[in-house]
């Protein structure tokens, strides 16, 4: 019985093989330019693994612990493209910490395994410990550099993640006490028999439900619980900065989808209120972060104010999402194809300014000044990420906010469309601030920036597919509505 | 036979664009003529499609050279093109801008090729804003045009550059902000992104009050025409723009705003258009004569004709929410007359630049001595400005008064009218003032060896006035098909 289901969490595995399998290489080679070979192959034969299971009628396995259904499995892949595109973009940042090549692979997979397993957790205990194994993962990862703002970096996360954990588990223990199950669908049988009454009424549920939000708002950079995005970001080595803006932002969203739609989708009364708690906390997080993101000259610090903005923009589609909790709504598409897009773009983006910085030492948005000259691939790649990252055409940023905002229209969040279309406009000032730096500014020297071929291959395939979503989104919308078609009640 | 025409002449620049952007070292030559093919062939085939156009009484009211296929499934929006007598003449006007502005910008130096890029891909925007039929699509053509717009007057422009194209790039962002929610809103109320089915759709909504409906809608396209008090980014963005983007902007851009005012609002909400009318028509006239009056204080050149396009599409916002068949085909003649009138004006100036690298009235005397065919040429222009009869200024100033004068729908049109006849007098004064100032005084000493206009700089001047001059002269050429798209519009007002 257990045995056939070990097959449910074979890309996993499978991933954790060649995690262990690397470790062991890195102690009896010298070439370390093997290693990120073997974590590009393992991740391949993850997600060859997962698009094995695609067809696979969605089940449970292991006592209600694992779900095995098309979302999950469409951000397991999500997940897995990222970490192959970081590890390209890593190229050449590894060689500042040369000895410990073999370890920022492990680790970076083991995060990996982590978020897949987050993904696809239908049961409390499983989400609380797939959540720390990728988190204690990137504690790591993020004071690799050892330098004074690395480390100061890895030791702001590493508290404030841990506060936030003990908050989720508050949270969890909050709803455990009132319904007696820590699986989501048997939650979701209790709150269903709930009477008709409001969340106010239920001190248990509210709490709950409030500290659950908070423990992964800190995951996902909502405000309040964004302070640390800044520094980490700034601080971390660039490739982890990329991965913790993209892949953990992602897993954190596709399981508070999970959680919010499974266990608290019904009744009625119970997700109209958490979803109005999530669209205020979506109005707030943009606004804060485009107008803190404006006065920003670093310019990782620049996309980790934008990734609190974007955040913001998807919990518009949480919420809309909330708002109507059938399965496979518009809401729930467009929140998975701005996740997307948004993955793609960011990567890009982070891509391109790890391959820059890199050669030129330096963050900061003056020392882009005339990038368009020194190297116009990557000024030109991370103008087409900027581009999408506004929400202008042709990319699929602009596609994905339409969609996005669309579903929260539908659901009667006009209000909150408004204020999310003026935010687009404010983003617009500071992610232009960079193009004018790289088209317009005059070169600090005239010497050429260049990049590495698996640095360049990596942009060209995030910019490639960020544009075709921007021209002919059809495909991955069909995509995206095939992983949310079970999502909801 | 289905050829995809209206596809051709929108993407076909986009595919200049693509080759200029992968020819492996392309010279500065062979960039300008593929930029200049590209351009050409789309607007050789807009003229096929203008004389192909169903002018019988039986294609009133409907789409033509229609091109349709399903493109996002999920928000069931369709890749859907189309033209009708509204907009195939600025289909028209945009191509042929097109041609033109790439020929007056055949001495560029600066990064040619990335110069000629842009040029393209603004034209594709342009064109699939006045063709395209599905909200999502007018949507995303009306954004693109952004892109190239900011990089040309950043990289190519002069003076105060920066910030120019900062003021345009947020103005225009905040209006189509409002668009979109406008628009998912008009698909949350109706179920469709089609715009020739909202065109006259009935409908009622407890989600939003309608009125808000139309200013979401309405305030982009106030912003793109521009509608005092939203114009300021436009003096900015045409003084600092380099020649070629000026013209496109005054010639085609600005027209966005006053096609999507008559397509997408007056046509779906005609019962509100006639309630906010008079407050449309007060900022028309405010427009007009601040507009005028401003212009007759400029020294500099470029700034001058910008402001005067500010004047100019005042008329433009009379006629629409004049609301009357007569007025709305005068406003869009008008749209048309104004296009080719500043485009040349912006030419002519470009080339008063080149000659004499100033563009300030203090410092600009006599020029017609040394500039003959320049000076001809920029005479017909600013006096098609100032609306004389026989050119295309005329004809589209006298319908768009004879149908807002005659207006019943919208009470006190008449005083609107009488007011707004002024600017045509303040446009004959700074006109005039300007002609003199700049090449009928005292010859100066130092402008003793500046040439003429050469023979590029001819063709693409020459084709200007033949278009002023034919038009004026048989506007009906225009008028016809244009009210052939205003009929069914007007009779939306009527019910």
């Amino acid at each position: 019985m257990m045995m056939d289901q070990i097959r449910y969490i074979a890309p996993e595995l499978g991933l954790l093989c060649f995690a262990l399998l690397l470790v062991l290489v890195d102690l009896f080679i010298s070439n370390k330019r093997a290693l990120p070979v073997i974590a590009v192959i393992g991740a391949l034969v993850s997600a060859a693994l997962a698009l094995s299971l695609w067809s696979v009628p969605a089940a449970e396995a292991f006592n209600r612990m694992i779900a095995v259904d098309q979302f999950g499995l469409f951000f397991k892949l999500l997940i897995l493209s990222a970490t192959v595109l970081v590890v390209m973009a890593s190229h050449s940042y590894v060689l500042k910490f040369d000895k410990f090549q073999g370890e920022y692979y492990a680790l970076l997979m083991l995060s990996a395994i982590g978020l897949m397993l987050l993904v696809s957790a239908i049961n409390l205990i499983t989400i609380y410990v797939a959540l720390e194994l990728s988190s204690i993962s990137l504690y790591v990862l993020v004071s690799f550099l050892k330098d004074k703002w690395s480390s100061e970096a890895g030791l702001k996360y590493l508290i404030l993640g841990a506060v936030a954990s003990a908050i989720l588990l508050y949270g969890m223990a909050f709803v455990f006490g009132l319904t007696g199950n820590t699986c989501l669908p048997c939650i979701a049988d209790y709150v269903k028999g709930m009477p008709f009454t409001s969340l106010l009424q239920n001190p248990a549920l509210l709490l709950g439900l409030v500290l659950i939000i908070s423990g992964f708002g800190f995951k996902i950079a909502s405000v309040p619980f964004q302070m640390w995005v800044p520094d980490v970001y700034q601080g971390a080595p660039t490739p982890v900065t990329a991965y913790l803006s993209v892949a953990s932002k992602a897993a954190g969203f596709a399981v508070i989808a999970r959680i919010f739609m499974t266990a608290f989708g019904m009744p009625a009364w119970l997700h109209n209120e958490w979803a109005m708690i999530i669209a205020v906390l979506a109005a707030v997080t943009m606004t804060v972060g485009n107008l803190t993101a404006i006065v920003q000259t670093n310019v990782k610090r620049l996309l980790g104010y934008s990734s609190i903005a974007q955040a913001g923009y998807l919990m518009v589609g949480l919420a809309a999402m909330g708002m109507s909790t059938e399965a496979g709504n518009v809401a729930a598409g467009g929140l998975v194809f701005f996740l997307l897009s948004y993955t793609l773009t960011n990567l890009g983006a982070f891509i391109a300014i790890i391959a820059i910085s890199n050669k030129i030492n330096s963050d900061e948005i003056s020392d882009y000044a005339g990038m368009i000259k020194r190297s116009p691939l990557l000024a030109l790649g991370l103008t087409v990420c900027l581009i999408s990252l506004t929400g202008l055409p042709p990319t699929a940023g602009l596609i994905a906010k339409i969609y996005i905002f669309k579903g929260a229209i539908d659901q009667g969040l006009l209000w909150l469309v408004i204020i999310a279309v003026i935010n687009s406009v404010i983003s617009a000032y500071y992610y232009f601030k960079v193009v004018k730096a790289m088209w317009l500014g005059e070169p600090a020297s005239e010497e050429k920036v260049t990049s590495t071929w698996p640095e360049w291959a990596a942009l060209a395939v995030c910019c490639a597919i960020v544009v075709v979503m921007g021209i002919l989104p059809g495909a991955f919308i069909n995509l995206t509505q095939a992983a949310v078609k079970m999502l909801g009640i | 036979m289905n050829l995809n025409l209206l596809s051709w002449i929108v993407f076909l620049p986009v595919i200049g664009m693509i080759v200029i952007a992968l020819w492996p070292r392309a010279s500065q030559k062979t960039v300008k003529w593929i930029a200049l093919i590209a351009a050409l062939a789309s607007f050789i085939i807009s003229l096929y499609v203008f004389f192909m156009f169903d002018r019988s009484g039986t294609a009133i009211g409907h789409m033509q050279f229609e091109e349709k296929a399903l493109w996002i499934p999920a928000v069931n929006s369709f890749y859907h093109l189309g033209v009708d007598g509204l907009s195939l003449p600025l289909v028209i006007l945009m191509t042929f801008l097109g041609v033109v502005s790439v020929l007056i910008s055949w001495k560029i130096q600066l990064r040619p090729k990335e110069y000629f890029c842009w040029i393209l891909l603004l034209e594709s925007s342009i064109l699939g804003v006045f063709t395209s039929l599905d909200l999502i699509l007018f949507f995303l053509f009306w954004e693109v045009e952004l892109i190239p717009m900011y990089f040309l007057i950043n990289i190519w422009g002069s003076g105060r550059k920066e910030y120019a194209a900062y003021k345009y790039l947020i103005y225009t962002l905040v209006g189509s902000a409002f668009m979109l929610a406008g628009i998912l809103s008009t698909y949350f109320i109706t179920h469709t992104f089609d715009m020739t089915a909202l065109a006259g759709i009935s409908i009622t909504s407890s989600f939003i009050p309608l009125t808000a409906l139309f200013f979401l809608l309405v305030i982009g396209f106030c912003i793109k025409l521009p509608v005092f008090p939203f114009h300021t980014w436009l003096p900015d963005a045409h003084t600092n723009a380099p020649t070629a983007a000026s013209v496109i902007l005054a010639g085609a851009l600005l027209k966005m705003g006053g096609y999507g005012m008559i397509r997408l609002c007056v046509s779906m909400l005609p019962q509100v258009a006639v309630q906010y009318a008079p407050i449309m028509c007060t900022l028309a006239v405010i427009g007009i004569i601040y507009g005028a009056a401003v212009t007759l204080r400029q020294t500099d050149l470029k700034r001058l004709i910008a402001y005067s396009s500010v004047s100019h599409m005042g008329y433009v916002l009379l006629g629409i929410f004049a609301l009357t068949q007569v007025s709305l085909a005068g406003a869009s003649l008008q749209m048309f007359s104004h296009g080719v009138i500043t485009g040349l004006l912006f030419a002519m100036v470009g080339l008063v630049y080149d000659k004499t690298h100033t563009r300030d009235l203090n410092n600009l005397s006599g020029l017609a001595r040394q500039m003959p065919v320049i000076t001809v040429v920029f005479s017909v222009a600013g006096l098609a400005s100032l609306g004389l009869p026989g050119t295309v200024g005329f004809a589209a100033e006298f319908i768009t008064f004879a149908g807002s004068f005659t207006s019943t729908v919208i009470a006190g049109m008449k005083i609107f009218t009488l007011i707004a006849v002024l600017g045509v007098v303040l446009t004959s004064g700074y006109i005039l003032w300007m002609l003199q100032r700049v090449f009928y005084q005292y010859p100066l000493d130092k402008y003793k060896g500046v040439g003429d206009a050469d023979l590029v700089e001819k063709i693409a001047t020459f084709s200007f006035v033949v278009v002023i001059m034919l038009v004026g002269i048989y506007p009906a050429i225009l008028t016809d098909i244009i009210n052939m798209g205003i009929e069914p519009i007007a009779k939306l007002i009527g019910m």
